[in-house]
């Protein structure tokens, strides 16, 4: 398992305090940044804002949720497949298969939203499929940005429980196939990680949603966008009201799979 | 006679490493079987082909009399089960992991039932069905893979070091267990150790493995009285040593090895005898122990072996000692290769093979 692997494949309880440091990191640069009074302000509004029920930004937030959720399950259609597949085999290049992978979970969103942009614009190969400042063109972004992370971690974790479950299974009287799907069986816990590790960096992300996307309102503007939109407009109290709100998503999702794996456990 | 299993000039390969060199084998049905070698003498190797889930590379297989090939491999499968020695356990409930091999049989519901009810008690773990499996103490995860064996009621087992990685109390009831399957059921047990008293108190014949290769098949004792040779591969398994006892006054004897070595035993025995100490009844310490027991050795820590929560230590006194003891001991004492360290065991710990 790689360094990269190892490190994203910590449990969902390892990541709380990882979270929670984050948290404070982000806290003593805001109060850097801003003002105190500024911020309690900021913060004020914020909760405002959001107990208010806004129309604008309660679209925003579904909007990301949609974008980055059909962005995960398009992307599991085939990690789930691929990681499998590469984590119960040994076949030659597997190294070399692995460690493209890896490279990838560093890819910057800027490049892969410029690749991105020149195939799906109107001069582009692919300007007839009618993908760009379209929501479906920002999720197909998004699921290729987090195929490496979500086939990386699958591949992880299926070789993490292969081939001792796999040897087992068949000497219980299991067919290769059904022997296959007991490691993936075992494997649930990391393959709930590494798809809720994919949504989470998928929701986070920037770069594709502004180069494909294009931010236009009610359309493409998702929370990432948006808070990078009004907090170069001064807009702070906005931008505070929507980082907490995909922080709270994220969290959620994450306290989600951590009350799924204990429950699997 | 027939034949539970047969391997004819079988070898096989990992990359450049031979683990089995032209094997060739017969255990008669509802014999109880033992494969004697040291670690990477081929014994797991040999299991594995014998449980369909290996290919060889050369040679053939029979299961009670039919040869196994691609076409048949899968169906044979049923028909044998392999207990790992690492205990190998679906992240589920006992009764779960007990019932997976049956539903593969699509055995109906009830019949799973019962047979899971049969197997638990068997390994004496009534009422632990719906308990997480990998909770449960080494001891007990063991008996449950065993369980999962036994329920399948297959006609040939396979046992690859089950006691290995356990204290002698789950170690001696899994022995008994094994035999009163045997002796009850009728089964064909093939099963791989180490231990060679183990092997003597449980099994009727071996075969003692060498580097891949079969050097000898028969009883542990015609073993033991055979060539020189195959003595020293023994000796090297595991704390078999052979010397002369002499008696000495209160009924006690004294059994001298080749190399001037001395071990007091319990045994009021005369003449040439090869003895086995187990190693989780050799106590080592630092400091030169005070107690009752008669023999105590000084030595240095020549190689260390980890088995997931049990460490065994080889001890070299003059003669090689191999000493278990549990892993959160041997950290607590700070032991290393090089340490110097005193091995104490008492006279009645020494038993004749």
């Amino acid at each position: 398992m790689s360094d990269w692997s190892k490190c994203w494949m910590m449990k969902t309880t390892d990541v709380f305090p990882l979270i929670a440091v984050m948290l404070i990191i982000a806290t003593v640069l805001l109060l850097i940044v801003f003002s105190v009074q500024e911020l309690i302000e900021g913060l004020r509004d914020a909760f405002w804002l959001i107990l208010s029920g806004d129309p604008e930004i309660l679209g925003i937030t579904l909007r990301s949720i949609y974008i980055s959720g059909s962005a995960t399950f398009l992307a599991i259609l085939w990690c789930i497949p691929i990681g499998t597949l590469i984590g119960l085999n040994d076949f030659v290049g597997k190294s070399f298969v692995k460690g493209i992978f890896n490279a990838l979970l560093g890819l910057p969103t800027v490049t892969l939203g410029l690749i991105l942009y020149l195939l799906y614009s109107t001069s582009g190969p692919l300007s007839s499929l009618d993908l760009f400042l379209n929501p479906i063109g920002v999720s197909i972004g998004q699921a290729l940005l987090i195929t490496p992370i979500i086939i990386s971690f699958i591949a992880s974790a299926v070789e993490a429980v292969s081939p001792e479950i796999r040897d087992l299974a068949k000497t219980l009287g299991a067919s290769e196939r059904a022997a296959s799907f007991a490691v993936l069986k075992e494997s649930t816990s990391g393959v709930l990680l590494a798809i809720v590790a994919g949504f989470n960096r998928a929701i986070a992300e920037l770069g594709v949603v502004l180069m494909v996307g294009q931010n236009i309102r009610g359309r493409t503007r998702v929370l990432t966008t948006t808070i990078a939109l009004e907090t170069t407009r001064g807009n702070i109290a906005l931008s505070i009201a929507l980082a907490v709100l995909l922080l709270v998503i994220v969290l959620s999702i994450s306290l989600l799979t951590n009350l799924i794996q204990r429950r699997f456990k | 006679m027939s034949w539970s299993a047969e391997l004819e000039h079988v070898s096989k390969s990992y990359g450049q490493i031979l683990a089995l060199d032209d094997a060739t084998l017969k255990v008669g049905k509802n014999e109880i079987f033992t494969l004697i070698g040291p670690n990477g003498s081929g014994k797991t190797t040999l299991l594995r082909i014998l449980a369909c889930i290996e290919t060889p590379d050369n040679g053939n297989v029979y299961l009670h009399g039919r040869k196994i090939d691609d076409k048949n491999r899968d169906k044979a499968k049923l028909n044998t089960t392999l207990v790992f020695q690492r205990t190998s356990l679906f992240a589920t409930s006992v009764y779960n992991n007990i019932a997976y091999g049956l539903r593969l049989r699509n055995l109906s519901k009830n019949h799973v039932y019962s047979a899971v009810k049969r197997a638990l008690r068997t390994v004496r773990l009534e009422g632990f069905e719906n308990r997480l499996a990998k909770k449960l103490s080494g001891g007990e995860q063991q008996r449950v893979s065993l369980a999962r064996a036994l329920a399948l009621d297959t006609s040939l087992l396979l046992l690859d070091e089950p006691t290995a990685n356990l204290d002698p109390k789950s170690a001696s009831l899994i022995e008994e267990i094994i035999k009163e399957v045997n002796q009850e059921k009728q089964r064909t047990i093939i099963m791989a150790t180490h231990n060679l008293f183990q092997a003597k108190h449980i099994g009727e014949s071996a075969a003692l493995l060498v580097n891949g290769r079969i050097i000898k098949i028969g009883t542990i004792r015609e073993m033991l009285t055979g060539e020189s040779g195959e003595l020293a591969e023994l000796a090297r398994i595991e704390n078999i040593f052979s010397g002369t006892l002499e008696l000495l006054e209160g009924g006690t004897s004294r059994l001298s090895l080749e190399n001037g070595i001395l071990i007091e035993t319990a045994l009021d025995r005369e003449g040439r005898f090869s003895v086995f100490i187990s190693p989780e009844d050799i106590i080592i310490s630092k400091r030169r122990l005070e107690s009752s027991a008669r023999n105590v050795f000084k030595g240095t820590i020549e190689e260390i072996l980890d088995y997931g929560s049990l460490v065994k230590l080889k001890v070299n006194t003059g003669r090689d000692f191999i000493v278990q003891i549990t892993k959160r001991s041997f950290i607590e004492m700070g032991l290393n290769v090089g340490s110097l360290v005193y091995l104490t065991f008492k006279a009645s710990s020494v038993k004749i093979i």
